[in-house]
């Protein structure tokens, strides 16, 4: 057999290193890349986290409760999977809600270019949070998962804000029944937030960007 | 004029060749392996072989007559009748049947002396204590995912005060004209992860594409797979390798197509897209097989040299001629598997937590004002975010070894917010 123990203990000798391995288990890589994610992640006032095992941080919740665009006033859970597999793999993101969103299907699946065809393993965990709150300051109704909510946005933005008030009191849209997802939110008192909802896309297109400059990685869509 | 076969074999004869190159005196075997009374390291030699289907058939086949005795082989799937032009230990009549089994007993029937293990089951079904008993790891797999876990676990056995645990891995893969083989010594030179960039992403469809209007056959099919299964739930689980499971997903995107006049969509065409099959070709698989367990004979008799420690990754294209190229992958640095391997960290076990990370400040190789703490099983404390935060603070307060439980040779990992290139990870030694 190879005298490979020989050039091991060589190279050790080498690079001074006192490697010393371990009998317990290790960190896993996965594991490992997103305990650095989570450390690094920028929440701001709307989103928050939820661990229901601690021990287990690739699986988590989080909670997005805009306070400004057509969404303002719900709060919409998304539950995360990380696979050991990431981040060569996209993280599992689903909303635990029914709602009336044009990229965002009745079961909960999410279309965000970097959750699928666009991620890539220089990507984290906040460009994908980042890309959840985009959807819902700018839900895009050019390539939809939900073709009557994003036939509705193009035909009329104050009939399809209308439908997002409904659907977000846990009233039916066209005869489909959704969640109530409504909270007391300070900005839900303040008219302004409400009246400037829709054609605001230039204040909230900075915003992004700006989110972007920082994180000076890829570009997000809010993709149907 | 009729021979009796059993008369007048000199079984050593059938050996011969193999002998004449294992045992001939050359710059780089010693006189131990050459000596005819000497250890046989090729019967010493326990191999594992992980996967029996292009390249795993070839491997084992390769393996027996280059005079390996004692070869176990891991291997989940069934055989497919579409395995059948390649995967040549496999019949008509085995269809159905255990790859890993049908293998071995074909091998062991025509080849005298060897010994072949099957296990019909997953890598991931085994542990440390099982892959311990190898002294080389030879791969044909067909999956980055199980390339990754069983780097990883290699990687990880290798003991410092145990020359056994270090297992060479041999990796071959191929696909359609092109292929590669690689050869790893955890920890010394680079490992799988290190070379994950080398492989393209799959190319994935936007949902929405497959949601609103496909325009591919495979785009019908991804619907079925990704959208109508998950909406109408036929079966508790999906399993790409029943038929009737297929068959449900074939129907639904044929049906999608009709609607969308997309021409295109088949049965094989479903499984393909589903199950990711990658294009295999009879010839690459044999080279690429062959060229694997060349690397095996030369690790286990060293009668040439192997590669690994320089050259360590041969690369072939046969689109057009016959290409290929040796070369040196170097080890990164920053490596998820292999890159921060653990560096010892003596600790008092009667500190607190908070007088751990507070030690990190100071600690001349860490440097961390702001560390987060993991180990493989339990968060002990998250700066950030909030609410990690907060239900890991009692933490900080509790005494390592009586508090929290930790371990001699327990390992940690550690990360700052302000190396975002950087984690640490630590074997905790009691002082």
């Amino acid at each position: 057999m190879l005298k490979i123990w020989s050039m091991k203990k060589e190279q050790q000798k080498a690079d001074n290193a006192d490697a010393a391995a371990g009998k317990k288990k290790k960190v896993t890589a996965a594991q490992l890349r997103v305990q650095k994610d989570l450390s690094e992640l920028s929440l701001g006032s709307t989103m928050k986290t939820e661990f229901p095992d601690p021990d287990d941080i690739l699986n988590f919740v989080l909670a997005i409760t805009p306070d400004e665009g057509l969404y303002n006033g719900g709060r919409f859970t998304f539950t995360f999977n990380m696979s050991q597999n990431y981040p060569h793999e996209p993280p599992k993101v689903r909303c635990q809600q029914k709602i009336y969103h044009p990229n965002i299907d009745l079961e909960g699946k999410v279309c965000l270019n970097i959750l699928r065809e666009d991620w890539k393993p220089v990507l984290n965990l906040n460009a994908v949070i980042v890309g959840l709150q985009f959807l819902f300051l700018e839900p895009n109704a050019s390539d939809p998962l939900n073709k009557e909510a994003a036939e509705d946005l193009r035909q009329s933005r104050d009939n399809f804000r209308r439908n997002v008030k409904t659907s977000m009191g846990g009233g039916s849209v066209k005869g489909n029944p959704y969640d109530r997802v409504l909270v007391n939110h300070h900005s839900y008192f303040h008219p302004y937030y409400d009246q400037r909802g829709g054609s605001s896309a230039g204040q909230e297109g900075k915003d992004f960007e700006e989110h972007q400059g920082r994180q000076d990685q890829g570009t997000v869509e809010g993709r149907g | 004029m009729a021979v009796d076969a059993g008369v007048g074999i000199n079984e050593a004869n059938r050996w011969r060749y193999l002998n004449h190159i294992r045992k001939t005196k050359g710059p780089f075997n010693e006189d131990a392996e050459i000596s005819e009374d000497g250890p046989d390291p090729l019967q010493q030699s326990k191999i594992l072989v992980i996967g029996a289907g292009g390249l795993g058939c070839e491997m084992l086949k390769n393996l027996a007559m280059s005079g390996f005795k004692d070869i176990h082989v891991i291997d989940m799937d069934t055989i497919d009748i579409s395995n059948l032009n390649r995967q040549f230990l496999f019949r008509q009549h085995d269809v159905g049947k255990s790859k890993a089994e049908v293998a071995s007993a074909f091998v062991m029937k025509r080849v005298k002396g060897v010994k072949i293990t099957p296990h019909n089951c997953k890598i991931q079904d085994f542990d440390e204590d099982f892959y311990k008993q190898f002294q080389i790891v030879i791969c044909g797999l067909d999956s980055i995912e199980a390339r990754r876990w069983i780097n990883a676990t290699l990687v990880n056995m290798v003991d410092d005060e145990d020359p056994d645990s270090l297992k060479p891995l041999i990796d071959g893969g191929t696909e359609g004209f092109k292929g590669q083989t690689r050869v790893v010594f955890p920890t010394i030179t680079p490992c799988i992860e290190c070379q994950l960039d080398l492989y393209a992403p799959r190319a994935a469809v936007p949902l929405c594409t497959l949601a609103t209007i496909p325009r591919q056959p495979e785009h019908c099919i991804e619907w079925a797979h990704i959208i109508a299964w998950d909406q109408e739930k036929p079966f508790p689980s999906l399993d790409k390798d029943d038929p009737e499971h297929i068959t449900w997903l074939y129907e639904k995107a044929l049906n999608r197509a009709q609607e969308f006049n997309i021409p295109g969509v088949t049965y094989s065409l479903t499984q393909g897209t589903v199950k990711n099959i990658i294009p295999a070709i009879a010839s690459t698989n044999a080279i690429i097989a062959g060229s694997c367990c060349l690397e095996a004979l030369k690790i286990a008799t060293q009668a040439a040299p192997s590669l690994g420690f320089n050259d360590n990754f041969m690369s072939y294209d046969g689109t057009e001629g016959v290409y290929t190229n040796t070369f040196k992958y170097e080890k990164k640095d920053d490596c998820a598997v292999c890159g921060s391997l653990a560096k010892p960290l003596k600790v008092d076990p009667n500190w607190t937590l908070r007088e751990l990370l507070e030690s990190f400040a100071t600690n001349a190789a860490a440097q961390l004002k702001k560390p987060s703490i993991r180990t493989e099983e339990k968060t002990l404390y998250m700066q950030f975010p909030p609410s990690l935060e907060e239900t890991t603070r009692p933490n900080l307060d509790k005494k390592l070894r009586d508090g929290l439980g930790l371990v001699e040779k327990q390992e940690i990992a550690v990360t700052d917010p302000a190396f975002p290139l950087l984690s640490f990870k630590f074997i905790l030694r009691f002082s």
